[in-house]
């Protein structure tokens, strides 16, 4: 694949980008130190309103790009050690103005949609801390010019993951799903540093001396393929941490505890993408390893079918959503796994949309259903919630990739790439499609048992369901129509100044088996959970179905065992060890032998013995008179 | 000014005795008020510095003991500057910190807290390798009594531990010492103690290995390296508050900087044939103390084990022998001497509410006391290395010094990365997070205005170390190349043949673009 190199680009030098990252900036200082003082009304307007500046800043960026081009803005000057030389420096080119439009514009949706989901906790302020400098981070990954600056936005949106998974602390759990969203990250991040070592002092042993992407891009061609494969490899288990691949996935199901925007906008729209903009960042490297390449494709699909078959059977609205996020992200890094970058990033866009859609409309409900996120114990809600049914309706079929909404259109491509790329194979496109047809299955599943048949819930709650406020449904409205015309907006004819033109012909049956699958898998949910009863035990198909399979049923719903195996296998071993380490290596003997050493030269010493008299001030006070005694016969 | 610097805390501590013996108060203002006027006076350093030569600045040079060739010869460069710097700013810290930590003996406390300072700062600016071991013994006897008079329980074994522990390895350094004056005498006819011109001297190969030796193991003791460490958990764990902040701050650089300034470049070979040995501790003593960290029950003694993981990643950076690998230890020991200084500042405030440092005694206390809680995080987050904070610098620098010297020991040590985030978020959640279970905690108050004061430099400091690193670093740049380029300068690398030609552009760029010639590769791995 034959791509323009940096030198040949357009780029265009401007001193407005900063503004996109200070705003959100700003509002978290704003938040931190005059927050407490205005209180919630006016945090209420300035935290959503730094984002929206930040959103017309990036919007002026995204107009202003030179055809191909790019701009760039030098800040100051950061880390100069030796030949290391990283600047603090933005780019926005057409895969990161994308990004930053995205990110502001979904972003600002989601801050509104805070104001009426957060009325009733005391912790607001905090809460727009966090969002506002998750803000700030995120946009400083997409912007930063160079692979470090990256970095510090990448641990930046780890660390309000952590704090926001976190938010209501004095609950033990929600605080360990914090921690452990932020541990399973740095093991990624472990391997996206050593990945960034290699391909620093690779490059300089051909004089090459640059974290900046545009100059890796330029020299990537002299590094020996099999550095570039390891590169590639390293960098992928940084992008498998933070978007929740095999097998790091494992935080993001437990992040579900955050507050749901949170989870709309960190766990679904924006942070858990930055491993797949990583791979299209660097996508150079990519392909130029062949291995490196069918690695990403393989660990994408069979990420994207392992997490739709957990997602079939969960009960939690936000965990079937959350296995859904993990699942897409698969087909994500299936698209850039066969080379089709701009399929997989088309698909973060519209995937932004229809899953923050479907976060929102969550929390709709469980904020409507005081609290209540079991979805056996929903139902009926259509006529009480009418507007989030009927968002929640859009997302879901556009989701399921139903024919000329926003799902329908990038996912297509992946799965059309995925078959008829030099680097597809039908064996991925199967497993794809096969994945599509679970995936409307799944979501239908969720949408038929949460707003049709007969209401499930207590009598208390149930007198109390409600549409929720217009601060909260016109973010909805506003998604749910992304989510239908965001396959017009033209990602990959945008993003082909970086990846070119390629659009694979593929035989009508492979184009729209996904498709039919996907309309199948509705139909399916239909039959099961709208013409039989849901949910009620010893009735209805599903019902017989879990129970005739019930090993099958089990293993789905405790998720494999996943957690338990991570447990048994590395978390208690390194408990133990450290335990052991402490208690007998440590404490007995090393200190022993230290101790022991003192003892034998006591026992044995008799000038030492002067020493352990025990009066340890006399024997202090002897070496300060001696010491001062021969200084002063010097100094005389 | 450099001997100002040194000397008004000793002079101020020797005022304090002249004082009525209960004026604590008086006593506790006038130890502050001089040591933040030491701290304003070595401002002084940062501003007038240089940062184009190697040399020594702002040098005082008188003859002491002539027949000797002893010299007070004292002098700052890009090396010890940020520590004489470092050890000004804590030390003012430290003293406010004594208004609620120290109750008994005020007065005498600052006597031995200042005199420590006098001690500390003559150890980073001597030129003259005698001075700063009379500099560098001074230090260990008010540290001695901090623990020991001010300590916990079980202060009169730790202090003595700490004490003839670190009095075994200086013993040997002292010979040591002696000898390459003697070996100056014989190779250049005088007798002399100036370690600019002990760097010229050509030593045996065998005898660079054994004097090595005992720099290396005194300072080994110092850092402390595992396995030397395990007086530093009881040290620290009896110390009062301040006495473990300045061991963990500055006192553990004294070894580091040892190995920096001393050993690594005095005998070269030797330190050339101890990088596979070195490296190997380091790496170990950065997965152990983290892993032995993970289990602690004791707060003091988590910090405690996290410093020996610390500190091994600034061995590991010393020990690569490249310009990112030592620049980032010296990184690493500011960065360090900031976050664990502040972790036990912290440990401070929450023991003199509660008077227990057991871990499993907290628990929610955000609730209760968010202004300890956000210092909390920042803190936490500096010393797990976040980005935009001081600590990731140092780190992000060492390991990729140390990954280009010996990628394996690199690959080990990114997994203490790993580590530490793993002990520091589940001290944090189990102190700050989860629900507020005992009944003592919900009477506790949040920080009080002094105490803020206390932590609202540090913080500043923390956030101008992450984001802004270039004064720092361009600083040290020079004086770091040239302690490089004499280590580089060993009998079967004789590429860089003086000195004097590292200023030049071909041996600027050989140090940063082949730092390591590839046999080295070979030896390390």
């Amino acid at each position: 694949m034959e791509h323009p190199h940096a030198a040949e680009v357009a780029v265009q030098t401007v001193s407005y980008l900063r503004y996109i990252v200070l705003f959100p900036l700003l509002g978290v200082v704003f938040n931190l130190f005059l927050g407490p003082r205005y209180g919630r009304q006016v945090v209420n307007w300035v935290s959503p309103g730094m984002i929206f500046l930040a959103f017309c800043f990036a919007f002026a960026a995204f107009v202003q790009l030179p055809d191909g081009g790019a701009l760039v803005d030098s800040v100051y000057p950061w880390i100069y050690s030796g030949a290391l030389h990283v600047d603090i420096a933005l780019r926005v080119d057409p895969l990161s103005g994308t990004m930053i439009m995205v990110i502001t514009g979904v972003g600002f949706l989601i801050h509104v949609y805070s104001v009426g989901y957060m009325a009733h906790d005391d912790d607001v302020v905090r809460y727009f801390a966090y969002l506002n400098l998750f803000t700030t981070a995120m946009l400083l990954l997409v912007l930063g010019d160079n692979i470090l600056l990256l970095f510090v936005g990448w641990e930046g949106v780890g660390l309000c993951s952590y704090l926001l998974i976190g938010f209501w602390y004095t609950d033990d759990e929600k605080a360990s799903a914090g921690k452990k969203a932020f541990i399973v990250n740095r093991i990624g991040d472990a391997g996206f540093l050593l990945g960034l070592f290699l391909l620093f002092w690779s490059l300089g042993a051909h004089g090459v001396w640059t974290l900046s992407f545009s100059e890796i891009a330029a020299h990537a061609s002299v590094l020996p393929v099999t550095t570039v494969t390891l590169i590639c490899l390293l960098f992928f288990v940084g992008a498998a941490g933070k978007s929740a691949q095999i097998p790091l996935y494992v935080w993001l199901p437990d992040a579900m505890a955050g507050p749901t925007p949170v989870s709309a906008l960190i766990h679904a729209a924006t942070m858990v993408t930055a491993g797949i903009y990583l791979i299209a960042r660097m996508h150079f490297l990519y392909s130029l390893s062949q291995t490196a390449l069918a690695v990403v494709a393989v660990v994408g699909a069979v990420t994207a079918l392992f997490a739709a078959t957990i997602a079939l059977v969960q009960t939690d609205i936000k965990k079937v959503l959350a296995y859904s996020t993990v699942s897409q992200l698969g087909y994500m890094f299936l698209g850039l796994g066969v080379g089709a970058y701009a399929a997989g990033v088309f698909h973060v866009m519209t995937h932004a949309f229809f899953k923050a859609l479907l976060f929102l409309g969550a929390g709709s409900v469980i904020h409507g259903m005081s609290e209540e996120q079991d979805i056996r114990k929903m139902g009926g809600l259509k006529s009480k919630m009418p507007t989030t049914y009927g968002t929640f309706a859009i997302g879901c079929l556009a989701i399921a990739g139903f024919p000329l909404l926003s799902g329908f259109f990038s996912k297509d491509l992946i799965l059309e790439h995925a078959f008829g790329s030099p680097h597809g194979s039908p064996l991925l496109w199967l497993i794809g499609t096969l994945g599509a047809g679970l995936t409307a299955f799944y979501m239908f599943r969720l949408f038929f048992v949460t707003f049709w048949g007969e209401n499930r819930s207590d009598p208390e709650v149930a007198h109390h369901i409600h549409e929720s406020p217009q601060v909260m449904t016109v973010p909805l409205v506003v998604l749910a129509i992304l989510s239908l015309i965001g396959g017009y907006f033209t990602v990959p004819e945008l993003l082909s100044p970086l990846y070119g033109h390629e659009h694979p012909h593929v035989s009508p049956l492979v184009k729209y088996l996904p498709t039919l699958l996907g309309l199948g898998g509705i139909g399916l949910a239909y039959r099961l959970y709208v013409q039989d009863p849901a949910f009620v035990p010893g009735r209805g198909r599903a019902d017989r179905l879990s129970r005739q399979f019930a090993g099958l049923h089990q293993l789905l719903l405790n998720k494999y065992y996943v957690d338990e195996l991570y447990d048994a296998a590395i978390v208690r071993p390194l408990l133990a060890a450290s335990d052991w380490l402490w208690k007998v290596w440590d404490t007995v003997v090393i200190d022993g032998l230290v101790n022991g050493t003192a003892q034998v030269i006591q026992a044995n010493g008799s000038v030492l013995r002067f020493w352990q008299t025990g009066n340890v001030q006399t024997y202090a006070l002897s070496f300060c008179c001696g010491a001062i005694v021969i200084l002063g016969y010097y100094l005389w | 000014m450099v001997s100002l610097i040194v000397f008004i805390p000793l002079l101020t501590a020797f005022f304090l005795l002249t004082l009525n013996k209960n004026a604590a108060e008086l006593a506790r203002r006038t130890a502050f008020g001089a040591s933040l006027f030491t701290f304003v006076i070595s401002l002084g350093l940062f501003t007038g510095f240089d940062s184009e030569t190697a040399e020594f600045q702002f040098v005082e040079r008188y003859s002491w003991i002539s027949e000797f060739g002893v010299e007070y010869y004292v002098g700052v460069d890009g090396i010890s500057l940020f520590l004489v710097l470092l050890t000004t700013f804590l030390s003012p810290l430290v003293i406010l910190s004594t208004w609620s930590s120290v109750e008994h003996r005020v007065r005498e406390y600052l006597f031995f807290f200042l005199i420590l300072e006098t001690g500390m700062i003559g150890t980073f600016v001597a030129v003259d390798v005698f001075l700063f071991y009379v500099f560098w013994e001074v230090m260990l006897i008010p540290m001695y009594f901090l623990i020991g008079v001010w300590g916990g329980e079980r202060r009169i074994y730790a202090a003595l531990k700490f004490l003839l522990y670190t009095m075994v390895g200086s013993l040997l350094m002292l010979v040591a010492i002696l000898y390459l004056a003697y070996l100056h005498n014989a190779q250049h006819g005088t007798l002399t103690f100036d370690l600019l011109r002990l760097y010229t001297l050509e030593i045996p190969v065998n005898a660079q290995m054994w004097l090595f030796a005992a720099f290396a193991l005194s300072f080994a003791i110092k850092v402390p390296l595992f396995p030397f460490h395990t007086w530093l958990p009881d040290a620290h764990v009896e110390a009062p508050t301040g006495g473990s902040v300045i061991l963990a701050g500055v006192l553990l650089k004294m070894g580091t900087y040892g190995f920096l300034r001393f050993a690594l470049p005095l005998f070269p070979d030797a330190a050339h044939a101890a990088v596979p040995l070195i490296m190997t501790l380091s790496v170990v003593g950065i997965v152990y103390g983290a892993l032995v960290a993970l289990v602690q029950p004791d707060m003091k003694k988590l910090v405690a084990y996290s410093s020996v993981s610390h500190l091994g990643f600034v061995m590991l950076g010393l020990f690569a022998f490249n310009i990112q690998g030592a620049e980032g230890a010296l990184y690493q020991m500011l960065g360090h001497g900031l976050s664990t200084g502040a972790l036990f500042l912290l440990v401070g405030v929450v023991y003199e509410r509660r008077h227990t440092r057991l871990i499993s005694e907290y628990g929610g206390l955000w609730k209760q006391l968010p202004l300890f809680a956000s210092v909390f995080l920042i803190t936490m987050l500096s010393s797990i290395g976040l980005p935009g904070l001081n600590g990731f610098v140092g780190e992000f620098l060492i390991l990729l010094g140390t990954f280009q010297a010996n990628t394996l020991a690199g690959v080990v040590a990114v997994s203490g990365v790993v580590l530490g985030a793993v002990y520091m978020l589940r001290l944090y959640q189990r102190v700050v997070f989860g629900p507020l279970t005992q009944p003592e905690n919900a009477k506790l108050t949040d920080l009080s205005r002094r105490e803020l004061a206390i932590f609202v430099p540090l913080i500043a400091l923390m956030l101008l170390m992450g984001l802004y690193p270039k004064p720092f670093l361009s600083r040290m740049e020079k004086s770091v190349e040239a302690t490089l380029a004499r280590i580089h300068k060993t009998a079967d690398h004789q590429s860089i043949e003086s000195v004097e030609s590292i200023g030049s552009v071909e041996s600027l760029g050989r140090l940063s673009l082949d730092p390591i010639d590839p046999t080295d590769l070979k030896g390390a791995s």
